[in-house]
């Protein structure tokens, strides 16, 4: 089974809007599990609109101090490569929001002083809608780290449906943790100086990852055309070019797919997808290939 | 000296073409900082010479010495970010840096090895300086980027004096939008006549007041949708967070764009105007 994500550098550029209507237009055919990792800044939901049947709290794991055992030793700040812990004459300070859940602190502590509990930075939500699984995450504001929220929200897929994974912009760690483990990326653009340099971002970090990837050119009649000149020195394929329409922008903002609004674009969305299956079944061969 | 930022929670609302315009109307009085170190872009707008590069290492990686290696397999089971594989070779990109295993290690096998994240420039632009950086692919800290972009443009602020200094913030609400907008004077929330956007203005809202920073909202391509716009400012009423202003959908943004111009100097007549109402209110 197919884990498809949806990825761009630059925000903005229509990734969601890209992978709710692939999503809804595969689900035709077949059971689909739409994830969306971009948890600092959920969106899919909005278009698909699942019936969300559970909601689970994800957290950290944080060190607790018994003062009961703790001898102010220090062994903990030592080992901390994060300083989220301060430890003074006769108390010990935790930064809960510097601290990664590593657990280095509880396990080197002498006097096991030290025991682990969660504290929150999110939910994962889950339902369904006709054919889809839907799954997200939900970063609470003032929370710094969503990492371990997306690996928990990738950690609620079943592995054996064809998987659609949003991605949140950028390419530093949150964007790694949710493309990382996906058989292909489609990266999501715009024909403009942003839209070049952030691909250009993007594309470099799909290939460190060796994952295979294609583009979609969103509002391919704006800007200029260095994206497709980029795409075919990089021999990188263009999956799809969406030229800026009014209407279509209009429909997307009112939170409405557009596959079932515009029947023209189920067949866009098609060729798109068998582009897609016939780039990941080649890159399987190859591989299957060099290992003979 | 007045300290702002400009942010959006959702991506590709229009934030950067609208510091690039402040910059163009501050008439050279200010710093410009480029938060969004992972995909950087205000440079492309208001040009930039080069003044200064500096390494970032804010991360170290483990690194395994397999001479010393016993293969005992308690670096592996300790491991919490699923770094190190069976045969004891360690992923730098699940690498978080916590030294658990360095720390653990029986046979002293492991030592931590600092890691170049990226780097940060300052350079010189039409409207005065510009203090940038580039994370490195794939890696992590960009809060921490952020915050050494930040304190050096502050210091360039104090010494030559300058009326303000101005933050392009990256998308979301996570760490590099926290160094972004921790202990700024004020706030600009560019956002779309969108479900999306809407429902990302809410959370980034939340965020502001979680550090306790007062935002004013700009609506851009308000006239994309009329009916979300509508949403948009009943929601700002409700919330009492002040509307600076409403900004029409315009090629005029690209096409400054691929020019590499602030769009304020592309144009004339209302959208100036309106531009120019939204930076007098976030800046006063």
């Amino acid at each position: 089974m197919m884990n498809l994500a949806i990825a761009s550098g630059k925000g903005g550029t229509g990734k969601t809007t890209v992978a709710v209507n692939l999503a809804l237009l595969l689900s035709q055919d077949e059971q689909v599990e739409f994830l969306d990792c971009d948890v600092e800044e959920p969106n899919a939901h909005l278009f698909i609109k699942p019936k969300f049947e559970s909601v689970k709290e994800v957290g950290i794991p944080n060190p607790v101090i018994d003062f009961n055992r703790c001898d102010f030793c220090g062994r903990c700040a030592e080992v901390c490569a994060f300083n989220a812990l301060a430890v003074f004459q006769e108390h010990v300070m935790v930064l809960p929001e510097l601290c990664h859940g590593c657990g280095s602190c509880a396990y080197f502590c002498p006097q096991k002083a030290i025991s682990e509990h969660d504290r929150t930075i999110g939910v994962i939500e889950s339902g369904s809608v006709n054919r889809i699984d839907f799954v997200h995450g939900c970063l609470n504001p003032g929370e710094a780290m969503s990492p371990p929220l997306i690996d928990a929200v990738k950690k609620m897929a079943s592995r054996d449906k064809m998987t659609v994974i949003d991605s949140p912009p950028g390419t530093s760690c949150p964007a790694i943790s949710a493309i990382k483990g996906s058989d292909f990326c489609i990266l999501v653009t715009e024909p403009t100086s942003f839209g070049l340099n952030d691909l250009d971002l993007v594309y470099q970090t799909v290939t460190r990852l060796g994952l295979p990837s294609g583009v979609v050119i969103n509002r391919c009649d704006i800007g200029d055309g260095r994206v497709e000149e980029y795409c075919r020195k990089n021999n990188l394929p263009v999956l799809l070019k969406v030229p800026f329409d009014r209407k279509v922008a209009g429909l997307c903002a009112c939170g409405e797919p557009v596959i079932f609004k515009f029947p023209a674009w189920q067949k866009n969305f098609k060729q798109l997808y068998d582009q897609v299956r016939i780039l990941v079944e080649g890159a399987v061969y190859n591989e299957k290939n060099d290992s003979y | 000296m007045k300290k702002m930022t400009v942010i959006s929670g959702k991506g590709g609302t229009g934030k950067t073409s609208l510091v690039g315009a402040f910059a163009s109307l501050a008439g050279g009085d200010l710093i410009l900082v480029d938060g969004d170190v992972d995909a950087a872009n205000l440079s492309l707008i208001t040009g930039s010479d080069l003044l200064e590069t500096h390494e970032f290492y804010a991360s170290k990686v483990a690194k395994i010495d397999r001479e010393k290696c016993s293969a005992c397999g308690l670096c592996i089971d300790l491991c919490r970010f699923e770094a190190i594989s069976k045969e004891y070779l360690v992923d730098p990109i699940n690498c978080e840096g916590c030294s658990f295993c360095a720390h653990a290690c029986p046979d002293g096998a492991v030592s931590m090895l600092d890691k170049t994240s990226g780097q940060w420039y300052v350079s010189n632009t039409t409207y005065g300086k510009l203090v940038h950086a580039r994370l490195g692919i794939a890696e992590e800290n960009s809060g921490k980027l952020v915050t050494t972009i930040r304190n050096r443009a502050q210091e360039l602020a104090e010494v030559s004096g300058k009326k303000y200094l101005l933050i392009d913030g990256p998308p979301g609400i996570g760490c590099p939008v926290i160094a972004s907008l921790a202990g700024v004077d004020a706030a600009l929330i560019v956002t779309e006549p969108s479900v999306s956007g809407i429902h990302d203005l809410e959370r980034v809202v939340a965020l502001c007041r979680y550090f306790e920073v007062s935002p004013v909202v700009c609506i851009n391509r308000y006239d994309l949708a009329e009916t979300q716009t509508s949403r948009i400012e009943d929601y700002c009423l409700k919330e009492r967070v002040p509307l600076a202003g409403k900004l029409p959908f315009n090629r005029s943004f690209v096409e400054a764009m691929v020019r590499g111009k602030p769009v304020t100097e592309w144009i004339d007549g209302s959208l100036l105007k309106e531009i120019n109402v939204v930076w007098e209110i976030l800046s006063k």
